[in-house]
């Protein structure tokens, strides 16, 4: 509201002709020719710069789909790496986009910050690392431990609240920096890492002896990540929930960017319409009706985006687990397209 | 009666050749005595000294050197237990620490600006070499310019300068010549013409209309110059100021915050020992209020909250804004220093000058600023080693400097392991340590030669 009142002030003062100060996302995003997206400034296997200086992760990769969907073209996005702390005023005040940083979705950020999530791409949750010969398999187990995790995060409040519920005592030590977490953990100064599980896939790969630790099972909190638009334009959020959903649906129905031009020649209905050759659901959405097809072509589906970025043969080596599809005994589930 | 002479008194001619000092006193070991072991306390403090470094300097030259791996392709090589520094890692993203995610097709143009910094500072930082003046020039004027059409590909695309904005010219929209914009032009001369001549106006009413019409008109072609430059399309890639990163923005943002601060540092100074009021209280306030909030807060506001206030066509760039932002601040800082050397200076220099009828600009000139300057050095150093350690902040406006880049390269899970983290921050702290020692170096070297310490 102040950007739209001050924009209005100030076209007043110059006389300028305030002419749709807040055009369509979409048609925004066209005009400019690319998609400004927040990636998070690293986090191995979600946002991360190769060797090269390419962004690569899931979250990227999420990223380049919606720019294949609009553009066609995978490259057609720029990424502005944000921290914590700034990722939702980038998001509110336009110089972004998306927001595809590892974010939890949840009540406070969906209502009161004038944002929307638009669906989950990695369901992750809160886990215990510690070495295996303390002999301990469960986080039941963990009573007057000393737990080493990071200053200001959520992490620590669920660290909190688990321990509390299940009556047990413990001794949190706290830094400021990840990286600190992990070499205090692997210097021995803690029984007990704990973080978010894909980030503990993660920080094992920076421990000296990483077969030396185990995951303990128990998940204490939920983290369902997804990315995130702001309020006001729901074009732009159908366009952005629904790259996933395609790439969800592909998965279930074995279209992968390997196969997509013989599927494209399949009879299945579900495939016609996920690729655009039946129905007109792209143009529902002011996108061409082949943007299934693009995405896949482009990105891939969600297995394959998983795969490449977090999957076992990555050094993460993260099993798909709550991330398998429904009908596979996890969670995601890729909404209809009809 | 006569003197008899005796002539076989003997006097000696030349003065004894003294002997040599005891043997304690010269040589190794009579520094030693003298230098390292001349009392109790001494003694202890020196066998403390090699204490540090015996337990210090083998280990880090175990890590650094005999330890480290100097060759592979990813974490698989650095992961054997017991390496040192994985220096393949350093490899693999040096291009980034240096470039950040500028193109890598593109990078000879950084290569090119580096080349020219490099050739231009170091003459203007050696005495003996002339030419002093017409380097300074080059420099601080020409340099900044093609260090900018090279970095951004130039071509800004000006488009509106004044009365387009009231749709004058619109009929030539279309028209540009090697990307420059007619009808941007026309505006310009048309505006820089009548500012003129309105200058001309005033300058009458003040007596003296010719003098503030050149003035006006040179600053318009200074600024058209510039400007125009910056619109031709050389025909060079843009690159925005987000793909830039590593130690080009650490340079970039160090060296215009050090050139930019300096002189508004002093003219903040010079204001706030002013008599003029106004004058002095403005600069108070604007020292006080960039002293008062700290470099987080300004590059905060500058890259999330000016969005919020600005139109939503008007959104300069983000490293323009922590440029600046980051110039200001230290200026601020700058004024102190330079007010600090100002009141050193005795109040006879000030009368002195005053009384030989030189005005108060030649006074500052020629007799206060060139001591008051020399004298706080040390300061002025101590700002700029400063300010170019501070650049790092700018991470978390999303600007990835050299340490950020670092940062951003620990999580590329291809190269996480034990040794990366140290491997990194042992190169970045060799980098950071050449460039500050370096400049403290070359300060020690400029006071020795002005001779600030007024020792006889």
């Amino acid at each position: 509201m102040k950007r739209l009142l001050s924009t209005l002030a100030l076209a007043g003062v110059f006389g300028l002709s305030a002419a749709g100060a807040q055009a369509a996302k979409l048609d925004q995003v066209k005009s400019k020719g690319f998609i400004q997206c927040g990636v998070s400034q690293g986090l191995p296997g979600f946002s991360t710069p190769d060797d090269k200086g390419n962004w690569t992760g899931l979250d990227v990769d999420f990223c380049r789909a919606v720019a294949a969907a609009i553009f066609d073209d995978p490259t057609k996005v720029k990424f502005t790496p944000l921290s914590a702390k700034d990722r939702f005023t980038a998001l509110q005040s336009g110089d972004i986009d998306i927001l595809s940083r590892n974010t939890t979705w949840t009540i406070t950020r969906d209502t009161s910050l004038g944002l929307n999530f638009t669906g989950v791409t990695y369901y992750d949750g809160q886990g215990f690392m510690i070495r295996k010969d303390k002999k301990v398999n469960s986080a039941l187990e963990l009573s007057g431990a000393s737990v080493c995790t990071q200053t200001g995060t959520t992490t620590e409040q669920n660290l909190a609240d688990y321990f509390r519920a299940n009556n047990m005592t413990y001794e949190v030590i706290a830094f400021a920096t990840n990286d600190e977490v992990v070499k205090a953990y692997d210097a021995g100064r803690c029984d007990v890492l704990t973080t978010d599980r894909s980030g503990l896939a993660g920080e094992r790969l920076k421990l000296t002896n990483p077969d030396d630790h185990i995951v303990l099972p128990e998940v204490i909190s939920k983290e369902p990540l997804g990315p995130v638009v702001s309020h006001g334009d729901d074009q732009w959020f159908d366009i952005v929930k629904w790259v996933l959903f395609a790439q969800l649906n592909a998965e279930e129905l074995g279209v992968s960017s390997k196969n997509l031009d013989e599927q494209a020649k399949s009879a299945n209905p579900e495939i016609k319409r996920l690729l655009g050759s039946e129905g007109k659901f792209g143009e529902g959405m002011g996108l061409t009706n082949d943007w299934g097809y693009r995405i896949i072509k482009h990105v891939g589906n969600y297995a394959e985006m998983y795969d490449r970025n977090v999957g076992p043969d990555t050094p993460l080596k993260l099993a798909r687990g709550t991330n398998a599809l429904w009908n596979k005994g996890g969670l995601q589930y890729g909404m209809p397209i009809r | 009666m006569t003197f008899a002479i005796d002539d076989h008194t003997f006097v000696r001619q030349e003065l004894h050749t003294p002997l040599p000092p005891p043997r304690r006193n010269i040589g190794v070991l009579g520094w030693m005595r003298e230098n390292l072991f001349s009392s109790i306390l001494n003694t202890l403090l020196t066998l403390f000294g090699l204490l540090l470094v015996v337990l210090i300097l083998p280990p880090l030259v175990r890590f650094l050197i005999l330890d480290a791996v100097w060759t592979g392709d990813n974490r698989e090589a650095c992961l054997a237990p017991g390496t040192g520094a994985c220096w393949p890692f350093v490899k693999a993203k040096f291009g980034q620490f240096i470039y950040g995610f500028y193109p890598i097709d593109q990078r000879w143009r950084v290569n090119i600006v580096f080349a020219l910094g490099a050739a231009l500072l170091v003459p203007l930082l050696i005495p003996s070499i002339g030419q002093k003046r017409l380097n300074a020039l080059l420099f601080f004027g020409a340099y900044p310019i093609v260090a900018f059409i090279l970095l951004t590909g130039g071509n800004i695309d000006a488009s509106a300068f004044l009365f387009q904005h009231f749709g004058l010219f619109s009929g030539l929209a279309g028209a540009s010549v090697a990307g420059v914009k007619l009808a941007f032009w026309l505006d310009f001369l048309l505006t820089a013409g009548l500012v003129t001549g309105l200058g001309a106006v005033i300058g009458a009413a003040l007596g003296d209309a010719r003098g503030v019409a050149r003035i006006v008109a040179s600053v318009f072609l200074g600024l058209g110059i510039i400007t125009l430059l910056w619109d031709i399309d050389f025909g060079l890639q843009p690159v925005e100021t987000r793909q830039w990163g590593g130690l080009l923005v650490t340079l970039v943002i160090g060296v215009t915050g050090i050139v930019t601060s300096l002189p508004l540092g002093i003219l903040l100074a010079l204001g706030r020992r002013s008599k003029m009021p106004i004058v002095r209280l403005l600069c108070i306030i604007f020292i006080e209020f960039w002293r008062g909030v700290p470099l987080i807060t300004v590059l905060f506001f500058a890259t999330y909250m000016l969005p919020l206030f600005l139109p939503a066509g008007a959104n300069p760039d983000g490293l323009l804004r922590a440029l600046v932002g980051v110039a200001l601040f230290t200026a601020a800082y700058m004024a102190e220093v330079v007010r600090g050397g100002l009141q050193a200076i005795p109040k006879g220099q000030y009368e002195g000058a005053m009384a030989m009828g030189l005005t108060w600009s030649q006074m500052m000139r020629l007799i206060i600023l060139p001591q008051a300057l020399t004298l706080v050095i040390p300061g002025i150093v101590n700002s700029f080693i400063s300010l170019f350690k501070d650049t790092t902040l700018v991470l978390i406006v999303s600007i990835f400097d050299f340490l950020g880049q670092l940062r951003a390269a620990f999580t590329d899970p291809n190269w996480a392991s034990p040794v990366t983290l140290y491997t990194g921050f042992a190169f970045a702290g060799i980098v950071y340590f050449i460039f500050c020692f370096g400049m403290s170096r070359y300060s020690m070297f400029v006071e020795r030669r002005l001779n600030t310490s007024h020792r006889h």
